[in-house]
């Protein structure tokens, strides 16, 4: 019998942490995108979903895992544009409008894969990736080094965003057509377009959360395999502030949990199992309640624009 | 503006007169023995719902065909309350044999069975029939494969650590874990069985993440039940050498080289049963068992996997000894 | 048109105008926005090669075809009604409370426990006191985000959120434990769910043969009483004050934090006790997916319901009949399932993007008020909320 060291185990959490905080990471990003600019999507999951079963599709189909990423980022997009047009365009309540989008997408999520794949099956996702040098580190490299290619992605991601928010112009647009859009507005700036923009963004990314899982971490489809992650990231944005490294602090924590629960499971930790799963939740609560760091939430956020009165 | 509200309403009703008017489909000639089943999960789940809808469909090629037997299914019906209707639905236009596949349609199936008196009802996995002549109940003594499986996967780990990754802890999940550690244990004690439980029937990421950390941890063989527990027989087959022993469906499929052996409930004994007392007379009022015994219940080997004749002899062993009863099972 | 009744800003203090043009094109507007999306799903439909017409007409018998049919369209409407009001409480303090789930089950559970603790107390004691507790046990699973929010400024949205999950958990926990039923454990089958309430806390059935519960006078009482404090008491008064204008609720002294945690705690209170009468209205007993989505369902319901009370009555059963009907179609046709959901989530969307074009509508009715009505100087359009 093996016999592990506190620090394989540590290590052991740790990787588990960094691969299943990858689709929270698009996912919650992509919606700190949306709400930035003022506009809550609560159908993340039903992106996710859409997104995850088209990229398994194609690559099922054609083995060529970078068409099936295109696809999952173009079906993303669409629903994304969706959500802005309903959301946007017409005005229409935000928060409902999310969970309509959510029904939709694990409506078609869940016929298409029905109709077109039937049981389910595995496919040869993208394979693990390890980085030349970084990767032989003891400790550090299995944990960061030694995951998949869409595991990095999720992780630059962070860095990525946090420039084009707080670096670039367009961030600045984005951040003010969700702070003062009457403001923005007056300086020239099309306040439902970078909406769109933000939402079909977020749409994208929540695209490539779904890919993460259907065709890099489990490889397989089955009808709503996502059960909830997409609310979950969207929380995640309130823990993180609408900013990308807080973002990815409560992914970490939420994720990193989760994978401490599951080895305290394994190593026979006499703790009742629905206690250990519940920890993730409750120290999210908890870590929220108890830091002091208070971000102020979007002044526009669900609100639609409205020349002349916001 | 008046002009369109008065439009969209007699567009509403057009389309309701219309459509209730559309004549359903004409009856078919003959005779066939008409079955319904309602289902909690998907059809194509690889668990629990593909048993019965597989062997529904054994009984009707063993029958004749669509034309002896006809199928109709519901399946995905995880809301309770929408089960009475369906049970409602179908009885009430005249099918034989209704099955609710799921043991929380019991109290379902108590309150509808009463008022349609000709027609049989089966409901599992579950041991009551409420005492009404036409409620038949059926379970599977999961435990029994349960047994076996662990009695193969003990002769097979290498590393002597074997992992569990389960749903819930209740219903048949529990009685097959419980039956593979005990199978384990009669093999070897020392054996390590560690075991998870997501919390969740669906959650594949986390049955992923849960199989791999039993991997991360030294297992090299997992077993586990549920539809979620696809993950976990993709993660064995991502790192390659892990060995998974399946339950309620023959899951080979999944992972063609690394599954040993599946525990299959095969219903279509049980189902003949049903149907041959019915022609009898008898529209219920028994408590069927799937058994390794009376071939409800089969170890299916996977011919993918090359399994040593020492670790087979020992199952086969198994299999004999719950079958004459000289091996006792604890749910 | 009664331009002349338009050209009032607003109804009265305590007047509560009834404008039959206003509420007949706002029900005709979810009317129509129900066909369109009907028509895309007959686009469906016939992709699967299946008659819409057929699967139409099944799902109008669905409802209307048969008295069990007809029955269970309100079973499914009492808990969506409950929820609903519960939803309407809350965005009316401008607050979203997305932990239904959650809450329902606590209403649930409480329920359970509470009856199984006192089987022998007399039905007329011990519904009501049942009741009681399944509300107060939402109300807590409903105050702690509540509290969390208007103390540690923890996001509504967050917090239910995960609460949804803890409460799920803690059910399992408790169902594969101390409540499941003993006569489970003894045979071996160890399923999850509680043991048969005692026929003391059940409550009476309105139809024989059918699922109908008394559970659904309770809603409607309840979705009137619901009116009645929010447009009638202070309390009512000021959560809504704190949801139009929260900056001027402040300036005015009334405790935005405080309201709006009382609307989640209230909010709370109204899942629990749809959590309640499944348990003791349909199921009689506690067992998982006791929730049935209602949770999510019944914020649709208040949607449909214009997020008004009175609203929901009506918008409730139309939403359980869409639920009813598709499950009648998905039998008679034997579409998947996830065609139903695909309907149900098209529907939502049209509905609530056909909104517009009732603000649109109100909108041009208020611009044909000004220039009719004699005004002394002009005034900008204002949009405001619902």
């Amino acid at each position: 019998m093996k016999e592990l060291g506190t620090l394989a185990i540590i290590i052991g959490i740790l990787t588990s942490a960094v691969r299943l905080a990858t689709p929270y990471l698009y996912a919650a990003i992509g919606e700190a995108f949306g709400q930035t600019s003022g506009v809550v999507n609560l159908g993340v999951d039903g992106i996710m979903l859409v997104s995850g079963y088209a990229a398994f599709f194609v690559a099922l189909n054609t083995g060529n895992l970078w068409l099936a990423l295109l696809m999952a980022i173009v079906v993303g997009l669409a629903m994304g544009g969706l959500m802005s047009f309903i959301s946007v365009t017409l005005k229409a309540e935000q928060g409902i409008s999310g969970i309509g989008l959510y029904m939709f997408g694990l409506g078609l999520s869940s016929l298409l894969f029905k109709v077109t794949i039937g049981t389910v099956k595995t496919i040869q996702g993208f394979p693990g990736l390890k980085i030349p040098l970084l990767g032989d580190i003891p400790g550090l490299g299995p944990i960061f080094f030694q995951q998949s290619l869409l595991v990095y992605g999720a992780f630059l991601l962070v860095p990525l965003a946090w420039f084009v928010l707080d670096k670039t112009t367009l961030g600045l647009k984005i951040k003010a057509v969700g702070q003062n859009p009457a403001a923005a507005d007056s300086l020239g700036v099309s306040v439902n377009g970078i909406r769109y923009l933000s939402v079909c963004l977020g749409g994208a990314l929540a695209g490539l959360a779904g890919a993460s899982l259907s065709i890099s971490l489990l490889n397989l489809f089955q009808e709503n395999m996502t059960a909830g992650m997409g609310f979950i990231a969207v929380a995640l944005v309130y823990f993180g502030g609408w900013k990308p490294v807080g973002i990815m602090l409560g992914a970490l924590l939420f994720s990193t949990v989760n994978a401490f629960q599951l080895w305290m499971q394994v190593l026979g930790v006499p703790i009742p199992s629905d206690v250990a799963v519940m920890l993730p939740y409750l120290l999210t609560i908890a870590a929220l309640a108890f830091t002091m760091n208070r971000a102020r939430q979007p002044s526009a956020l669900n609100l639609p624009f409205e020349r002349g009165t916001n | 503006m008046k002009g369109h509200r008065l439009l969209i309403a007699v567009l509403l009703v057009a389309v309701l007169v219309t459509s209730a008017c559309a004549a359903p489909a004409p009856a078919t000639p003959a005779k066939p023995l008409r079955v319904a089943v309602i289902m909690p999960s998907a059809m194509t789940d690889m668990a629990f719902s593909q048993s019965m809808y597989q062997a529904l469909l054994t009984v009707q090629k063993d029958l004749g065909g669509p034309s002896a037997m006809e199928i109709k299914y519901t399946e995905n019906l995880f809301n309770v309350p929408d089960v009475p209707p369906a049970l409602r639905d179908y009885a009430s236009q005249g099918f034989d044999i209704v099955i609710a596949h799921g043991s929380q349609y019991g109290s379902s199936v108590q309150d509808v069975a009463k008022d349609f008196p000709k027609t049989t009802f089966a409901w599992g996995t579950d041991v009551n029939t409420f005492g009404m002549p036409n409620i038949y109940a059926y379970t599977a003594a999961a435990e029994e494969g349960g047994y076996v499986n662990g009695v193969l996967a003990a002769k097979l780990t290498k590393t002597k650590q074997i992992g569990v990754t389960g749903p819930v802890e209740v219903g048949d999940a529990k009685t097959y874990i419980d039956g593979f550690t005990q199978g384990v244990a009669s093999v070897d004690p020392s054996i390590k069985v560690n075991k998870t439980w997501t919390g969740s029937f669906s959650d594949v990421a986390l049955m992923t993440e849960a199989a791999k950390t039993h991997i991360a941890a030294g297992a090299d063989a997992l077993t586990g039940s549920s539809q979620s527990v696809v993950g976990s027989i993709g993660a064995a087959k991502d790192k390659g050498s892990i060995l998974w022993f399946g339950t309620q469906s023959d899951q080979a499929t999944l992972a063609p080289n690394l599954v040993v052996a599946s525990q299959v409930y095969d219903w279509t004994s049980i189902l003949k049963d049903m149907i041959n007392n019915r022609k009898a007379g008898k529209l219920g009022g028994d408590i069927f068992t799937l058994h390794l015994k009376n071939g409800g219940l089969k170890i299916v080997y996977n011919s993918g996997y090359a399994l040593p004749a020492d670790a087979k002899a020992a199952g086969d062993k198994a299999i004999a000894g719950i079958t004459d009863g000289s091996i006792k099972v604890q749910p | 048109m009664a331009s002349d009744a338009a050209a009032k800003t607003g109804p009265a203090p305590g007047k509560v105008k009834f404008d039959w043009g206003e509420v007949g094109f706002r029900l005709a507007l979810p009317a129509g926005a129900i066909l369109i999306a009907l028509l895309i799903g007959a686009v469906m439909l016939l992709l699967l090669h299946v008659n819409p017409l057929t699967a139409y007409a099944a799902m109008v018998s669905g409802v209307f075809g048969s008295v069990s049919g007809f029955t269970q369209s309100f079973v499914k409407a009492t808990p969506l009604l409950l929820v609903g009001l519960g939803i309407c409480i809350a965005f009316r303090a401008s607050v979203i409370n997305i932990g239904g789930e959650g809450q329902i089950i606590l209403g649930a559970l409480g329920a359970t426990w509470f009856s199984l603790q006192f089987p022998t107390w007399p039905g007329w004691l011990l519904i009501p006191a049942t009741m009681l507790v399944g509300f107060a046990a939402g109300a807590v699973w409903g105050f702690i985000p509540g509290y969390l929010k208007s103390r540690m400024a923890v996001n509504e949205i967050l917090s239910t959120v995960m609460m949804n999950a803890i409460a799920l958990q803690l059910m399992n926990g408790l169902l594969r434990g101390p409540l499941m039923d003993p006569a489970g454990v003894k045979a071996g089958t160890f399923l999850p769910q509680s043991q048969r309430l005692p026929e003391n806390v059940w409550l009476p059935r309105l139809v024989p043969q059918t699922l109908l519960h008394a559970g659904l006078i309770v809603a409607v009482i309840l979705a009137v009483v619901v009116y009645i404090f929010l447009w009638r008491t202070t309390i009512g008064y000021r959560i809504r004050a704190v949801g139009l204008n929260p900056d001027a609720a402040r300036y005015a002294g009334i405790p935005v934090p405080f309201y709006q945690a009382l609307a989640l705690t209230l909010a709370g209170g109204f899942a629990g006790l749809a959590g309640v009468v499944e348990v003791i209205g349909v199921q009689h007993r506690l067992l998982e997916g006791i929730t049935s989505g209602y949770g999510f369902s019944g914020i649709v319901a208040a949607l449909f319901g214009g997020l008004h009370p009175l609203g929901l009555i009506p918008a409730s059963w139309l939403f359980g009949s869409l639920l009813v009907g598709g499950d009648t179609m998905q039998r008679a046709v034997q579409v998947p399932s996830a065609l139903v959901g695909t309907l149900l989530g098209l529907v939502v969307l049209f509905v609530v993007g056909s909104n517009f074009l009732s603000r649109r509508w109100t909108t041009r009715r208020q611009l044909l008020a000004q220039k009719t009505a004699p005004q002394p100087a002009p005034q900008p359009v204002t949009q405001g909320k619902g």
